[in-house]
């Protein structure tokens, strides 16, 4: 079936690939254009996440081949580098190891059997922190 | 109900907060808070890792939300202005007027900025608050040279920060002779600063600072003696001055060194006014550390509570506080504790110096050699928390004092051993005020881990030194409960390795969601999921790739390979013994050529060919394993290597073939997965080329046998091996080998070699001879037999990958571009051969 016609608009979603490729509990690389977007299937619960493949740690094309989990009692998914097993939140995209980086995540959709990653990443700029305090005095 | 009223909302005014509402009946008082700094109420002690990139949010004391919760007001960013004693209210920033029953004081201190000309230019900063060292931050971009003002406690610690900051070069400025005035002695101080040049920092004593150079902007500073040091930067850290402003306009009585006058209470001369924390004098001392403003926060909210109107009685009062301290952060241990400048006449000292290392320590005992009334140590203070026990509850000193001088070195006696010999009353943690029986009473209640425990008593959440002491405490307690310390892997599962090995042996699961479906929580993580795929291949020993398992592997598991600096791999086929044909030479140097990989000669004897990139890999082992090699899992935390010397056939010295040994051996234990990897040698006589003695287990060969050693580890803790037994046939040799490894494989923790492993087991090397050699478990016949199990179940890890189409796919670093490689990987010339490029 023509995805298209299932309402995949071709401007905003990528098709990756097809579900089968990507392993249970782990992670692929995809690549789309000179980007390289790790790809994460979650089987437990039936979650795809997106995100870059780039560690910003060391700059290594890693992520896609990093160990999966979860934390906390909310069960946050998150990768963890193969290099020096920093974990980021495949929520957030946020650093978890207690530095301050950030990586990009993309919204994941499965039609049909196919994988689409969303191009524009999801954002994850909070408030900023003095503004909020600004607003309670 | 009654209205209070908090001014500041800093660390202790915060604490009190905390305080009230954990002790007050609900509903019966109203707290608001007025807080100057934008920001809710921070970890101050720990300003300085806000450089290191912790976030603000990180160090925040309490959401906002949990102010909220409470039911407690909070303005920020809107400091009071006025307190109007007579009409009971006070008037802030933007105008609000609130009124209060009860008015607490918590408005800390400010950096004291001393009379210096020039302290308004562009590029002076004070070291207090995230403002501040926002403000430096910014400010250090172009920076190259920074002064520190004031080389006390602070000021060290905001030069080690301008270090971190990148600034080429930071210097110390003091006026007095030597760094830390107040704590150190001349020989500590001495070793102090020689200890910093060497972190890169300029220390200059002596130095009065006369005025600011530069138009705006600074551009040096100038002494009174006219000499001049040109620097970008400058912090200033010579000194807090309490924030005693507004007591003072309400006509409260203030201290000869500032500070809000208080008693025992904390109450102010308005018995409607309590201070706490930097602002308050009590006794005429005002105490620059976060320990006893909490304690304050503790008195003056009894007190409160207690109010003698309602006919309770308080027995809780401020009655000073021990200002032992140690620097945090600098990259150098310094302490001092106690009364550190006691003379000859008022103690005896113990002092040790060791210039070639940097390390002075210094304790004052007293004159009949029993008590501990003080000391410094700089360069080593692994001591401290158990001298501040000493000193601080009056406890006899042993007879020998060299076990309190030195860090007890690893193999001697668990640290802690002095633990139990504390006082019930002893504290432990001094910035929440947590007694050794609170702690005790809170593991006895179920709090067994060190996180429950800080949650349950707050012990260790302060500067964090008593965590080592909490962790002794909560092992000690639960030993006397009877209970093991709890060895949970991860937050997924509550188990120790042992448990979760046991489990899965008994009930035959033999895939991680399996083990995780029913043992476990959540989606686990890459602790758990290595652990557990090592035991399911201890047990099985099934190819690690099959049943979906591949994806519960380590990284280099997962891929066969090791990952190297800019994600390619390398390939390792196992050579036993270190014994290659010239054929199989010229399979190894042609495959190398071909896929353009770097070669070297490996520590355990055979070659390590570099550089693959993870689509070859496949291509790579097919050759490999055409021309007979097979994988030497170098990847996998298993057997690594059997080293040989080349024993009787050649040598002249030999007494047994060591090379025979050692390929019987390497090829019995090939793919064996253990709790770490494992390594080993065979020598053919005492000469011991083969460097049996630094492996996990080492053969040597004597005149009438062989001799069998264990434990020992090369590495960055080099431990030689131990002698397990003597003059053994070949057949026994590998018996004792089997049982040892079957012990070990069951009873480690993860990740630990088996020098660390009898480095814990209970009884040493003599109860392992007992276990393996009498066995004394009666386990033995049953760990032979799982041996030969498992290793009947070996096949090569390569050629099962390369059969399997389905695991195949997965050796391509783009799924929708199997074909093309990564080109980000980038590779420079080093030799005539290749290398990966640098770290960016
Ligand atoms: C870099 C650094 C490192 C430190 N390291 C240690 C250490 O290792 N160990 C240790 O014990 N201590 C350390 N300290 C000291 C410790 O931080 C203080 O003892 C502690 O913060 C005191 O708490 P406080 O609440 O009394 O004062 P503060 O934390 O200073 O809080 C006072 C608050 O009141 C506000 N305020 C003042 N006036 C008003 C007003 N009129 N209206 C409203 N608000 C007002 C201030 O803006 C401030 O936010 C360190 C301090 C610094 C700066
Ligand atoms: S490169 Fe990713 S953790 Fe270091």
């Amino acid at each position: 079936m023509n995805h298209t016609q299932q309402g995949v608009d071709r401007e905003n979603w990528f098709l990756a690939c097809q579900a089968e490729d990507v392993p249970h509990n782990g992670g692929v690389c995809v690549k789309r254009g000179d980007e390289q977007i790790a790809l994460f299937y979650f089987a437990r619960t039936n979650q795809w996440y997106a995100s870059q493949n780039l560690c910003p740690h060391r700059h290594q094309m890693a992520l896609s081949r990093g160990m999966t989990g979860s934390v906390g009692p909310d069960q946050q998914p998150k990768v963890a580098c193969p290099f020096h097993k920093k974990t980021f939140s495949l929520n957030s995209g946020k650093c978890l190891s207690g530095e301050d980086y950030q990586i990009k995540v993309y919204p994941v959709k499965v039609e049909d059997g196919n994988v689409y990653i969303g191009y524009q990443p999801l954002s994850n700029t909070e408030p900023v922190e003095t503004q909020q305090f600004a607003a309670i005095s | 109900m009654k209205r209070i009223i908090v001014v500041g909302n800093g660390m202790v005014g915060y604490k009190f907060c905390e305080k009230m509402i954990a002790k007050a009946p609900a509903g019966s008082y109203h707290i608001t808070v007025l807080g100057e700094e934008p920001r809710p109420a921070y970890d101050r002690v720990h300003l300085t890792s806000y450089i290191n990139g912790t976030t603000a949010e990180a160090l925040t004391m309490a959401s906002l939300s949990w102010y909220k919760e409470a039911g407690i007001d909070l303005h920020l960013g809107d400091p009071v202005l006025k307190i109007d004693r007579a009409a009971k209210t006070v008037v802030t920033q933007s105008g609000l007027q609130i009124p209060y029953d009860i008015l607490i004081m918590a408005t800390g201190s400010a950096a004291m900025v001393p009379p210096i000309h020039g302290v308004e230019k562009k590029g002076v900063f004070v070291y207090r608050t995230i403002d501040d060292l926002d403000k430096i931050m910014a400010y250090a971009k172009g920076v190259k040279k920074a002064a520190v003002l004031g080389g006390g406690l602070l000021g060290l610690e905001a030069a080690k920060a301008m270090v971190d900051i990148g600034i080429d070069r930071t210097y110390v400025i003091e006026f007095a002779p030597k760094l830390m005035p107040r704590q150190l002695d001349d020989a500590g101080g001495a070793v102090l600063r020689s200890k910093l040049s060497a972190l890169g920092l300029k220390v200059h004593t002596r130095k009065h600072t006369y005025q600011v150079l530069g138009k705006e902007q600074i551009t040096g500073i100038q002494f009174v003696d006219e000499s001049e040091l040109s620097v970008d930067m400058l912090v200033i850290s010579t000194g807090i001055n309490a924030r005693d402003e507004l007591a003072k306009d309400a006509g409260l009585p203030t201290g000869p060194r500032g500070g809000i006058v208080v008693d025992d209470y904390m109450r102010t001369e308005d018995p409607a006014i309590y201070a706490i924390g930097e602002c308050a004098a009590h006794n005429g001392m005002i105490y620059g550390l976060v320990a006893p403003g909490y304690d304050m926060a503790e008195v003056a909210c009894t007190h409160i509570i207690a109010d003698p109107l309602q006919g309770a009685k308080n027995e809780r009062t401020f009655t000073g506080f021990d200002m032992s301290t140690k620097l945090k952060l600098i990259g150098v241990d310094v302490a001092s504790f106690g009364d550190p400048f006691l003379t000859a006449d008022k103690a005896q000292h113990v002092i040790y110096e060791d210039k070639v290392n940097g390390v002075y320590k210094r304790l004052n005992v007293s004159l009949d050699g029993k008590y501990l009334l003080g000391g410094v140590m700089v360069g080593e203070a692994s001591q401290y928390n158990n001298l501040l026990q000493y000193y601080k509850n009056s406890m006899p000193l042993p007879g020998a004092l060299d076990s309190l001088v030195f860090a007890a070195t690893e193999g001697d006696k668990p640290q802690g051993a002095g633990i139990s010999a504390l006082p019930d009353g002893a504290l432990i943690c001094s910035c929440e005020g947590v007694t050794k029986a609170a702690i005790c009473q809170a593991v006895k209640d179920g709090n067994e881990s060190i996180d429950d425990i800080k949650a349950c008593t707050k012990a260790g959440t302060g500067c964090g030194g008593c965590v080592p002491m909490l962790k002794d405490l909560a092992a000690m307690t639960l030993k006397t409960m009877g209970k093991e310390v709890r060895k949970d892997i991860c937050e997924h599962f509550t188990y120790s390795r042992q448990q979760l090995y046991d489990l899965i042996k008994l009930e035959g699961l033999s895939s991680f969601e399996e083990v995780l479906e029913k043992h476990g929580t959540g989606d686990g993580c890459e602790v758990c999921k290595p652990v557990i795929s090592s035991i399911l291949a201890s047990t099985f020993n099934e190819m690690i790739l099959r049943k979906n398992n591949d994806t519960a592997q380590d990284s280099n598991d997962r891929f066969l390979a090791n990952i190297q600096k800019g994600g390619s791999y390398s390939v390792v086929p196992r050579i036993a013994g270190g014994e290659i044909t010239p054929d199989k030479l010229l399979v190894i140097a042609t495959v190398a050529k071909k896929y353009n990989l770097y070669t070297k000669i490996t520590g355990g004897q055979r070659i390590d060919m570099f550089g693959a990139h993870l689509s070859d890999l496949p291509l790579i082992w097919k050759e490999l394993i055409d021309a007979g090699f097979e994988s030497g899992h170098a990847y996998g935390k298993s057997l690594r290597t059997v080293k040989s010397c080349v024993g009787s056939t050649w040598c002249r010295f030999g007494l047994h073939d060591s090379v025979s040994f050692a390929i019987q051996i390497e090829n019995r234990y090939k793919g064996l997965r253990t709790p770490h990897k494992i390594k080993s040698a065979v020598s053919g006589c005492i000469r011991e080329c083969a460097e049996a003695q630094s492996k996990d287990f080492g053969i040597i060969a004597t005149e009438k046998g062989w001799n069998l050693y264990v434990c020992g580890n090369g590495g960055s803790k080099p431990q030689h091996a131990l002698l397990l037994a003597q003059d053994l046939d070949s057949e026994t040799c590998i018996r004792y080998i089997d049982r040892f490894l079957m012990y070990y494989i069951k009873t480690a923790d993860p990740l630990t070699r088996t020098a660390t492993w009898l480095n814990k087991l209970e009884g040493g090397i003599d109860y392992l001879k007992k276990v393996v050699i009498e066995d004394c478990l009666g386990k033995c016949h049953e760990w032979e037999t799982e041996m030969q199990q498992v290793l009947s179940h070996y096949e090569c890890e390569w050629k099962a990958a390369i059969e399997d189409p389905s695991i195949r796919k997965r050796f391509a670093h783009f799924v929708n571009a199997p074909d093309q490689k990564d080109p980000t990987m980038e590779f420079v010339e080093m030799r005539t051969q290749k290398r990966v490029a640098e770290w960016q």
